[in-house]
C-alpha cells in the first residue's frame, strides 16, 4: 500500500517508508514537548516548596557540594557534542565514525550516571528528609531514569546500524534518539542550576 | 497515486469490507490495529463502565432519598462517590470520546488509518487494564479510595490499615495508567491530523470536529504530564513516606491542588470541546444550512485551549490562596465565556431559519445545547469569588458539573453515536427507540440535576450520606430523576444491539450529509479510501450551495449507490 494521503507523500517520490518515518519523528517531537511538562511540574513544585519553606535544608545538612557534580555536568553536556559529531559522520556515510562517536556518547552518559550514584551514596540525607530530600532524590532520580533510557535507546540504534540497508528509509531513529539526548542534557543544565547553583 | 488516475477503477470496484466483517465479532477482542475496530472497542468498553458508574450513582441516590443514612455504611458511601467520579471520567467519558476520535478523525480527513496503529491499539488496551485495577480496589482490605475523585492530601495520605496495596495506591496507579494511555492517544491524534490529511484539505477546510479534537488533544499533551508529576509525588508521600504534601515534614498540601487542577480543569475542555465539534457537525446537516462563522468557531477552540490553561485556581478560591490570585483567576475564568459564547451564537445562527429535521441525533444535539447553556450560566456564577465561597462544597457545584458532563457532554456523545451509527455499523438505528431514549434522558437529566442547584443554595454539602430533613423534597426529586436516567439506558442498549444485528441496511449517506466520511461505503473498508483518496476542493458544510466537496464527486457518489 502507498500512503497517498499526506501532502509530502503525494509530492515526494520516496514512497511509503519515508512518509511513515516522518510521522514517527513528528510524533516523537510532540511526545518530547509533552514530556518536558512533567519536568516543568517538578521544577515549579521544587520552587514553590523551597520559597515557602521555613527550614529548607534538613538539620545537619549545610548544602550541596557542587564542584564534583559540575565536572560530571561538563561530561554530560559535552556528550551532546559527540552525538552531533556522530550524526554528521552518518550523514556523510562514515558508518564507523558514527559508531565510534555514538559509543563514546553512551560511555559519557554512563560516566554521568556513575558519578550520580557515587554522589547519592555520599549524601547525609535521604528521600524522607523533609521536602528538600524528597525533591532532590525525585528530580535527580527522574532525570537519571531519562539518561538511562537514552543510553538504552542509543544501544538499540547502535545494534540497528549493523543491519544491512538500515538507513534506506531515512535516519529518523538516530535523529529522534539524538533529540532525546539533547533534551536530557538541557533538562540537566536547568536541574543543576536549580539544585546546586540556587542556594 | 493521484485521484484522477483512479476514478475509473473506483467506479468499477465494489466496496469490499474486511474479510469476515462485520459479522466477525472476534476481531473486537484482539489486538486489532484498525482505527475503526479500536473506536468501537473504546465505545463498548466505555458503555460498560457507564453502567458500573451509573449503578454506583443509583446506590448513592437510593441512600439520599431519605435524610437518614440507612442504606449503606458511611465509609462505603465515601468509596461510592470517589469511585463514581473516577469511573465516569477516566473509564467512561475519556474512552468514549477517544472512540469517536478513532472512528471519525481518519475518515473525516481522508487518512487510511491513524499515524501509529500499534500505539493506538496499545493505548486502547491499557483502558481495560486500569479498569480492572480500579475495580480490584473494591476487594483490597480497607476498600477503594475514599477521598473523593480529586484525592486531596492530607485525607488521601491516610492509610489506616497500613497495607502497602491499598485502595488509594491502586487509585493513583490506575489514574497514572490512564494518563499514559491518553498521552499515547494524544500523540497519535495530533500527528494524524497534522500530517495525514487528504490532498487539498488545508487546515481551513478541516471539519470542526477535527479542530476541536485537535484542541482537546493538545490540552491532554500539556496538562496530563503535570497531573502525572503531581500524582507521582502523592504516591511517594503515600508509599515511601516523603513530605511533598505533608505539612509536618515541610510539605504543602495546596501544591497538590495546583497540580491536580492545572490538568483537571482543562480536562473539562478535553471533554466538552469534541462535543462542541459534534454540535458543529450535526446542526448544519439537520438544518440544511452551512455552519455560521466557520473560522470563528474553529479559532474559538484554540482560544479555549489557551484560556483553559490559566483558570485552574477557580477550584481553589477557598483553599487559602492569595487575594490577587482569586481576582486574576476570576477574570480569566469569565473570559472563557467569550469563545464559548461565540460558538453558541454560531450554532443558533446556523439553526435560525433552517429546515430542521428532528431525528434522534438532532434531538440529542439540541437537548445537549440547552443543557450546556444552563451549565454555562451557573458556571459564570461559580466563577464569581463571593458566590463560589458561598456555595463551595455544596450541591450547587455538583449540579453545575453534572449539567456539563451528563447534560451536555454525554448527550452530545449520544447524538454522535446515533448520527454516525449507520456509517460504522452499516445498519440504521430504530428511530422510535431512539426518541424514547432521548425523552427519558432529557427529562431524567433535568429532574436529577436541577434540584441540586436549590439544594446547594440552601446549603446542603456534597459528599454526605445523611442530611437535614429540610432538604428532603428536592432530594426525592433528584433520586427519581436518577432512577429515570438508569431506565433510559435500556432503550439505548436495546437499540444499539438490535439495530446492529437486524436493522435495515444503511446507504453510504443516509442523512445527505457533506463530508469525506460520507463518501465511504457503510461500513468503510479496513483501509479508508484504499488507493483512491479524493482531492478536496472546497470547505466543509456547503449545504444549499451546490458546490462539490471533492474532485469527481458525482462519479464517487454514483459508484457508492451502485455498490
Amino acid at each position: 500500500m502507498t500512503i497517498s494521503t499526506s501532502h509530502d507523500a503525494a509530492a515526494a517520490p520516496q514512497g511509503h517508508g519515508a512518509a511513515h518515518a516522518n510521522h514517527s519523528l513528528t510524533g516523537f517531537i510532540i511526545f518530547l514537548c509533552s514530556e518536558s511538562v512533567i519536568f516543568l511540574a517538578f521544577f515549579s513544585g521544587y520552587a514553590v516548596l523551597k520559597l515557602s519553606a521555613l527550614q529548607w535544608l534538613p538539620p545537619g545538612v549545610e548544602g550541596l557540594e557542587w564542584r564534583t557534580p559540575l565536572l560530571y555536568t561538563v561530561v554530560l553536556v559535552s556528550s551532546s557534542g559527540t552525538v552531533a559529531l556522530a550524526e554528521r559522520c552518518l550523514s556523510r556515510g562514515k558508518l564507523w565514525g558514527f559508531r565510534a562517536f555514538w559509543l563514546l556518547s553512551m560511555a559519557m552518559g554512563a560516566v554521568f550516571l556513575y558519578g550520580q550514584a557515587i554522589e547519592w551514596r555520599s549524601l547525609g540525607f535521604g528521600i524522607t528528609s523533609g521536602s528538600f530530600g524528597g525533591c532532590f532524590y525525585l528530580l535527580t532520580g527522574f532525570h537519571g531514569l531519562h539518561v538511562l533510557s537514552g543510553i538504552l535507546l542509543m544501544a538499540l540504534m547502535l545494534q540497528r546500524s549493523f543491519r544491512p540497508a538500515n538507513y534506506a528509509a531515512g535516519e529518523q531513529g538516530v535523529i529522534a534518539t539524538s533529540l532525546f539526548w539533547h533534551f536530557v542534557d538541557v533538562i540537566w543544565v536547568l536541574l543543576f542550576l536549580l539544585l546546586y547553583a540556587w542556594s | 497515486m493521484t485521484s484522477s488516475a483512479g476514478v475509473d477503477a473506483r467506479i468499477l470496484r465494489a466496496p469490499h469490507p474486511v474479510p469476515g466483517a462485520p459479522d466477525n465479532w472476534k476481531r473486537f477482542f484482539t489486538f486489532n490495529t484498525d482505527a475503526k475496530v479500536i473506536g468501537i472497542q473504546y465505545i463498548a468498553t466505555a458503555l460498560f463502565f457507564l453502567l458500573v458508574g451509573g449503578l454506583l450513582a443509583m446506590i448513592m441516590r437510593g441512600e439520599l432519598i431519605t435524610p437518614a443514612a440507612d442504606l449503606v455504611d458511611r465509609t462505603v458511601y465515601n468509596g461510592l462517590y470517589t469511585m463514581h467520579g473516577t469511573i465516569m471520567l477516566f473509564l467512561f467519558i475519556f474512552p468514549v470520546l477517544n472512540g469517536l476520535n478513532n472512528l471519525l478523525i481518519p475518515c473525516m480527513i481522508g487518512a487510511p488509518d491513524m499515524a501509529f496503529p500499534k500505539l493506538n491499539a496499545a493505548a486502547f488496551w491499557l483502558v481495560p487494564v486500569f479498569g480492572v485495577i480500579l475495580m480490584a480496589s473494591f476487594l483490597v482490605p480497607g476498600g477503594p479510595a475514599s477521598s473523593g475523585w480529586w484525592s486531596y492530601p492530607p485525607v488521601s495520605l491516610q492509610n489506616p490499615l497500613g497495607h502497602l496495596i491499598n485502595g488509594e495506591a491502586l487509585w493513583i496507579l490506575a489514574v497514572a495508567l490512564s494518563g499514559i494511555s491518553s498521552i499515547m492517544g494524544a500523540v497519535n491524534f495530533v500527528t494524524t491530523i497534522l500530517r495525514m490529511r487528504a490532498p487539498g484539505m488545508t487546515l481551513s477546510r478541516m471539519p470542526i470536529f477535527c479542530w476541536t479534537a485537535f484542541s482537546a488533544q493538545t490540552i491532554q499533551l500539556i496538562g496530563l504530564p503535570a497531573l502525572t508529576g503531581g500524582a507521582v509525588m502523592l504516591l511517594f508521600d503515600l508509599v515511601v513516606g516523603t513530605s511533598f504534601y505533608r505539612p509536618e515534614g515541610g510539605g504543602d498540601p495546596v501544591l497538590y491542588q495546583h497540580f491536580f487542577w492545572f490538568y483537571s480543569h482543562p480536562a473539562v475542555y478535553v471533554i466538552i470541546l469534541p462535543v462542541f465539534g459534534v454540535f458543529s457537525e450535526l446542526f448544519p446537516v439537520y438544518a440544511r444550512k452551512p455552519l455560521f462563522g466557520y473560522p470563528f468557531v474553529a479559532g474559538a477552540s484554540l482560544v479555549i485551549v489557551g484560556l483553559s490553561l490559566i483558570v485552574w485556581v477557580h477550584h481553589m478560591f477557598p483553599s487559602g490562596v492569595p487575594q490577587w490570585m482569586r481576582d486574576a483567576f476570576m477574570v480569566t475564568t469569565m473570559l472563557i465565556a467569550v469563545p464559548t459564547g461565540i460558538k453558541v451564537f454560531a450554532w443558533l445562527a446556523t439553526l435560525w431559519g433552517g429546515k430542521l429535521r428532528l431525528n434522534t441525533a438532532m434531538l440529542f444535539a439540541l437537548g445537549g445545547l440547552f443543557n450546556f447553556v444552563f451549565a454555562g450560566v451557573t458556571g459564570i456564577m461559580l466563577a464569581t469569588v463571593p458566590v463560589d465561597i458561598h456555595v463551595n462544597n455544596t450541591y450547587f457545584v455538583v449540579g453545575h458539573f453534572h449539567y456539563v458532563i451528563y447534560g451536555a457532554a454525554t448527550m452530545g456523545v449520544y447524538a454522535a453515536i446515533y448520527h454516525w451509527f449507520p456509517k460504522f455499523t452499516g445498519h440504521m438505528y430504530y428511530e422510535g427507540l431512539g426518541k424514547l431514549h432521548f425523552l427519558l434522558t432529557f427529562i431524567g437529566t433535568n429532574l436529577n440535576f436541577f434540584p441540586m442547584h436549590p439544594l446547594g443554595l440552601m446549603g446542603m454539602p456534597r459528599r454526605v450520606s445523611s442530611y437535614d430533613p429540610e432538604f428532603a423534597f428536592w432530594n426525592v426529586i433528584a433520586s427519581l430523576g436518577a432512577f429515570l436516567l438508569g431506565v433510559s439506558i435500556i432503550p439505548f442498549l436495546l437499540n444499539l444491539v438490535s439495530s446492529w444485528v437486524r436493522g435495515a441496511k444503511a446507504p453510504a449517506n443516509p442523512w445527505n450529509a457533506i463530508g469525506l466520511e460520507w463518501l465511504l461505503p457503510s461500513p468503510p473498508p479496513a483501509e479508508n479510501f484504499e488507493e483512491h483518496v479524493p482531492t478536496v476542493i472546497s470547505g466543509p458544510y456547503g449545504y444549499g450551495t451546490g458546490r462539490p466537496l471533492v474532485e469527481h464527486q458525482a462519479e464517487i457518489e454514483r459508484a457508492l449507490q451502485q455498490a
